[in-house]
């Protein structure tokens, strides 16, 4: 959602923008701590010339090898935050969205985050489910929809783990001792995160572990312009929480258990390092605050004003970034650095048991999936295995999913279908032909009993003999069947006609009416009337023939 | 056999056309208590609609505590379970009078199927329960009434609705919530099954107020709609005015030292009337106390906070700032304090005036004309409230007690329905092919019938209670049409004659419940069918000397002369060909004058063919 602005203001985007409401009012947030973060240290002018391909080649790394230089853009501004998200229709989970009466849009809970979605596109005979950033795990948000998920004809799957190798829990556990390790020994903990997500998760076990810690004089301070925006908002989405939390609303009670943490006054939270903080400021303390890729926002100071000394630790928990290349600008460092990357996105053992109780026909992700991470060429366990093989896409390819459409949905008005006429074919099998006048409206198809004919006009004469000339759209049915000739003879004797004269031919029979000069060519899969020009000759033959064959 | 019948015996319970039809299980005997079925008491509506069974609130009439105070649950099944013939039941919002009487329903009377609720609702309305349970049996002493562990036993039956969540409660039945305003939490439903389907509005407001919005559905063009009509005839002046005037008249009774007994409910208005209050007073600068009536306030109050997406758009912005719902004026009320002098604002629950301690509070204040009270809302017919707001001075309470009544009688619309303007505006946002009045008075909803009738030219019911409304509605059939058949047909449908009605020809595959529509030459390849082709060849002689091939060429022109819009080629062969149909021309065997035109076609090309051969005979016009 971060790059949503470049989208709707830049391109001349002017169509409909759908998400739940979590994800509106925490990805505001996000977006507002960025821009703020952006826009406190104004830049008096931007180099570009060094974007241009043959100047780029000869730089040191790594703006060497950095990809894609000519797409980079400039953080969009609060302004152009609130236009993007003026274009967006809020929806709530499993709501059918109709788009153009053509497909039919769904979001499911993914699990991974407040109001984080997995999508499905169906039209009537068809389903494809976008899975992305989904999560297995019990964390705080509403455990992810798999049943919806199953029948799909292609699933598209991204937004796997970064960390396959990492267990979040492990983490958290490491987390939490690491972090009082370094507090016990009179240190100072910083843990570069984003206002929102995981540290949710954070601050609830360190509400459990605290105490038993020996831990609850410690201050905790989360410091973010949204701070206090992202702590409200967690509260307020009851609905999109997982069960044990919901049920706390009903007490009534916050489901997050950081209000109890804000009211004893252990978990302070300020828009910035400036003002009331600075007089507030405890030392050993814990702060979360971003950005976790210490490039910009508060946690800059407290790297300066940290690093030097052993005593301390910054943490890493968020997986975006590497570790090592964040800190890289800082060293020489003193301070501690733990690596505990928490992403409770799905790993790839969850995605074969996902994919083996979904079971969708056909499989679509990135090509990076579909092998071993390259570091890790020999973990062959690292990468999607399903029958049959997933197909990769990489960025900007136009990949055509393999189904076909066959059918369509139309609808048979109700007068229509009364005068249809049903038979039984084969057993369980009934078929009736349908004539009907075709009704097409946004996508939608309805069949229409055809008009009455209009009567003919007797004794009035025509004017023009065009008049008269059939209207060959007019379709008869095709038939199908074939004709024993025995019962045939049999049913003309009856009808009057005499004279009757059968010759075998090589492929059937030819029936002589002698009398009416008429010759009937009887075969397995056709018959042939020749005669004079009698109309009510052949007509009456013609009906007799129908008898014995079935309409289509 | 039609098609309709193969559709009834595939689809098991659909009859098309199928009855749909609704009855209020009210039971007879609401008649001989509060003015027959059109009554604002209780609701409990029954839907029958595709075969489904969905019972839409069940709520309680306040103005009884006999046995007339709940639905008469037998009139939906007179033998066997209810369990067995509800699919499912639907609450629309906490209100005692939609939600009443569903532990007596579920624990008492016996059902284990779903109950619908959205979340608020669900939070809120086991508590109102239990105040009324503590109400009815611990001060009234009523016996036969649910227990506390009922209460808890139903709520487990509850499964949450998220507003504009599709709810599949079977393969067949699927509900949806709108957002209704009302109270929070409130919503309506629209309950569909196949393409039929019934929007039921519960209680709703189409006005956004001080703390909810307003009731918003999509233009879904329900088969019914199902609509309440409290306030059928009303056309409530602005908001502001009310709100004016209520605050006018609360500051000037305080100002002469009077008490102002506001009876409320606990949840709801209680909320956007203390947020009206607490503004006033901070702006008025004024010192007079207010109280609340304890118990529930707090606890309210917190779920309003923790459901803020549920409230109007204004609150939701500036919650992180400030919470509306944490007041500053505003104090808990202590039992004592009601004897003590001074001017004060109160406000005590219920809002009825039924029992509890807006009751008490009333009977000591009742007596002095300095004092007020303000009714904010309905009152069902036989509470107190209800006596007073008609004009009663002397009430008889228990133990043959009058009650004098010298305290000024406010009553102030404030209860969140929509009024007429609000109804018709609903009925034109959804816009449905019938619509049903509940929840309202005869004489009023005979007033809104009207007007409906009018607009919008639909039919609209009014049924009393016990009565059932059948309404038959005509389904059309889906049935998937193959891709290749409904483009060719949209492709034709293209041309330049489009304007003419275009028949469209295939065939329909009925095998189990699966239907599909396909051309007729896939349905015999599907079927292993080879085609029969039928073929007529007539023999029309004609008198003409001249060479065979010449003759072919003046049929030729001819032909081409008159059929203008056909395609009618000359072969190299010597035959002409007329779209399909062939015409070759030969010599005659015996008369050398006469040639004889073979005019050879099939049964698909009937109409052409003979109309041909009656051309022919005519015989071909003079060469010039």
């Amino acid at each position: 959602m971060m790059a949503l602005p470049y989208i709707t203001e830049h391109t001349g985007f002017t169509g409909t923008v759908y998400a739940t409401e979590p994800t509106v009012q925490i990805g505001r947030l996000l977006m507002e701590e960025l821009v703020n973060f952006i826009e406190r240290v104004p830049k008096a002018q931007s180099a570009s010339l060094w974007k241009n391909k043959d100047t780029q080649r000869l730089l040191p790394s790594p703006l060497k090898d950095a990809v894609e230089v000519s797409t980079w853009r400039r953080c969009y501004t609060m302004q152009e935050v609130n236009s993007a998200l003026s274009k967006i229709q809020l929806v709530g989970y499993s709501q059918k969205i109709e788009l153009f009466g053509a497909v039919q849009v769904t979001p499911l809970s993914s699990g991974y985050a407040l109001g984080s979605s997995n999508w499905i596109i169906q039209s009537h005979y068809e389903k494809v489910s976008y899975v992305s950033g989904s999560s297995l795990l019990t964390t705080h948000p509403q455990p992810m929809d798999q049943a919806s998920l199953k029948n799909s004809d292609v699933l598209i799957l991204t937004g796997l783990t970064q960390i396959p190798t990492a267990n979040p829990d492990g983490m958290v556990g490491e987390f939490c001792s690491n972090l009082a390790l370094t507090v016990r020994n009179g240190g100072n903990v910083l843990v570069p995160c984003y206002p929102s997500g995981v540290i949710y998760d954070l601050l609830e076990c360190l509400y459990q572990y605290i105490d038993s810690a020996g831990l609850s004089s410690i201050p905790f301070y989360f410091i973010s312009p949204v701070a206090n925006s992202s702590l409200e908002f967690s509260q307020i989405f009851a609905e999109w929480l997982c069960h044990n939390k919901q049920t706390k609303v009903y007490l009534p009670e916050p489901p997050f258990p950081h209000a109890e943490l804000i009211q004893t006054n252990k978990l302070k939270h300020y828009p910035s390092i400036h003002g009331d903080f600075s007089n507030d400021f405890r030392q050993p303390c814990v702060v979360f605050t971003g950005h976790p890729s210490l490039r910009f926002g508060d946690v800059v100071h407290f790297m300066e004003l940290w690093g030097k000394s052993s005593l301390n630790t910054v943490i890493f928990t968020e997986p975006d970034f590497s570790y090592l290349e964040a800190l890289a600008p800082y060293q020489p460092l003193a301070m501690k650095c733990i690596y505990c990357p928490i992403d409770t996105r799905l790993n790839f053992i969850q995605v074969s048991k996902l994919l083996k109780e979904v079971q969708p026909l056909h499989v679509v992700c990135p090509e990076q999936y579909t092998q071993p991470p390259p570091a890790q060429s020999h973990r062959v366990d690292l990468m999607i295995d399903c029958q049959p093989p997933a197909m990769s896409y990489r960025r900007a390819e136009v990949l055509a999913l393999p189904f076909r459409r066959r059918y369509e949905k139309i609808e048979i008005m109700p007068e229509l279908a009364d005068s249809l006429v049903p038979m039984e074919i084969k057993p369980g099998i009934s078929l009736a032909t349908v004539s009907a006048v075709l009704h097409t409206k946004d996508n939608k198809h309805v069949l229409q009993p055809p008009p009455r004919p209009a009567q003919p006009t007797g004794g009035k004469k025509r004017k023009r003999p065009s008049d008269d000339i059939p209207d060959c759209k007019v379709l008869k049915p095709l038939l199908s069947g074939s004709i024993p000739v025995e019962q045939f003879v049999q049913t003309l004797e009856k009808h009057g006609f005499s004279d009757i004269k059968v010759e075998d031919t090589a492929k059937g029979h030819i029936v002589l009416l002698q009398e009416a000069e008429t010759l009937i060519q009887i075969e397995e899969d056709s018959t042939h009337i020749i005669c004079d020009n009698d109309e009510v000759l052949r007509v009456r033959l013609r009906d007799l023939v129908l008898k014995f064959l079935q309409k289509f | 056999m039609l098609l309709s019948h193969v559709v009834h015996t595939a689809a098991t319970e659909v009859c098309f056309p199928s009855p749909l039809s609704v009855l209020q299980g009210e039971g007879p005997r609401a008649s001989c208590g509060a003015g027959a079925g059109q009554d604002v008491g209780r609701s409990c509506i029954l839907v029958s609609i595709g075969g489904k069974n969905v019972m839409l609130d069940c709520g309680m009439h306040m103005g009884f505590s006999d046995d007339r105070r709940f639905p008469d649950f037998s009139y939906i099944t007179r033998n066997g379970r209810l369990t067995d013939f509800l699919d499912c039941v639907i609450i629309s919002h906490f209100h005692l009078d939609h939600c009443g009487a569903l532990p007596y329903f579920s624990e008492m009377v016996g059902y284990d199927g779903p109950i619908y609720m959205t979340q608020p609702t669900q939070a809120i309305c086991p508590i109102l329960l239990e105040d009324y349970r503590k109400i009815a049996v611990d001060k009234k002493g009523e016996a036969n009434f649910f227990t506390s562990q009922m209460i808890k036993d139903c709520m487990k039956k509850v499964v949450a609705v998220h507003l504009h969540q599709t709810v599949q409660v079977d393969d067949e039945l699927e509900i949806k919530a709108y957002y209704a305003g009302h109270v929070l939490g409130a919503a309506m439903f629209q309950i569909k099954v196949g393409s039929e389907s019934v929007v039921y509005t519960g209680d709703y407001n189409m006005t956004p107020d001080r703390h909810l919005g307003a009731a918003w559905i999509d233009k879904c063009r329900p088969n019914l709609l199902i609509t309440e009509s409290t306030y059928a005839t009303t056309i409530r002046d602005s908001k502001r005015c009310r709100e004016r005037d209520f605050l006018k008249k609360v500051h000037e009774t305080v100002e002469r030292g009077g008490k102002v007994l506001i009876p409320v409910f606990a949840l709801g208005r209680a909320q956007e009337l203390c947020i009206l209050l607490e503004t006033f007073w901070e702006r008025m600068d004024l010192k007079a106390p207010i109280y609340f009536s304890t118990g529930l306030t707090e606890k309210a109050n917190h779920y309003y906070k923790l459901f803020i997406p549920w409230t109007n758009q204004k609150i939701r912005k500036t919650f992180v700032q400030r919470n509306m719902f944490e007041f500053k004026h505003i104090k808990a009320f202590d039992r004592a304090f009601a004897d003590s002098p001074g001017p004060m604002v109160v406000f005590a629950t219920p809002g009825m005036l039924h029992a509890g301690q807006s009751l008490q509070i009333f009977r000591k204040w009742a007596g002095s004309e300095r004092n007020m009270v303000i009714m904010p809302g309905y009152c069902v017919q036989g509470t107190v409230g209800h006596k007073i707001l008609s004009g009663q001075r002397k009430l008889e309470m228990e133990g043959r007690q009058v009650l004098e009544v010298k305290m000024q009688v406010e009553y102030m619309s404030f209860s969140a329905h929509a009024d007429a303007k609000g109804i018709m505006q609903l009925v034109g946002q959804a816009e449905p092919e019938n619509v049903l009045l509940v929840h309202g008075e005869a004489k009023k909803m005979e007033f809104l019938k009207q007007k409906i009738e009018q607009e919008f030219r639909v039919s609209c019911y009014m049924p009393a209670n016990g009565e059932t409304v059948t309404l038959s509605t005509s389904p059309s059939i889906p049935v998937g049409i193959s891709l290749g058949l409904l483009k060719r047909e949209m492709a034709q449908g293209l041309l330049p004659d489009a304007k003419k009605p275009r028949l469209l020809h295939g065939t329909l595959i009925m095998k189990d419940s699966n239907f599909r529509l396909v051309s007729s030459e896939q349905a015999l390849k599907e079927l292993g069918l080879a085609e029969h082709q039928l073929r007529f060849t007539c023999r029309v002689h004609l008198h003409d000397t001249r060479k065979e091939q010449e003759t072919a060429l003046r049929v030729y022109s001819h032909l081409k002369s008159v059929l203008k819009d056909h395609c009618v080629q000359h072969l190299p062969d010597g035959s002409v060909t007329v779209e399909s149909i062939l015409i070759q021309a030969a010599a005659h065997s015996e008369d050398p004058s006469t040639k004889v035109l073979l005019v050879s076609w099939t049964y698909q090309d009937e109409e052409l063919g003979s109309y041909l051969t009656s051309l022919l005979k005519k015989g071909l016009p003079q060469a010039s």
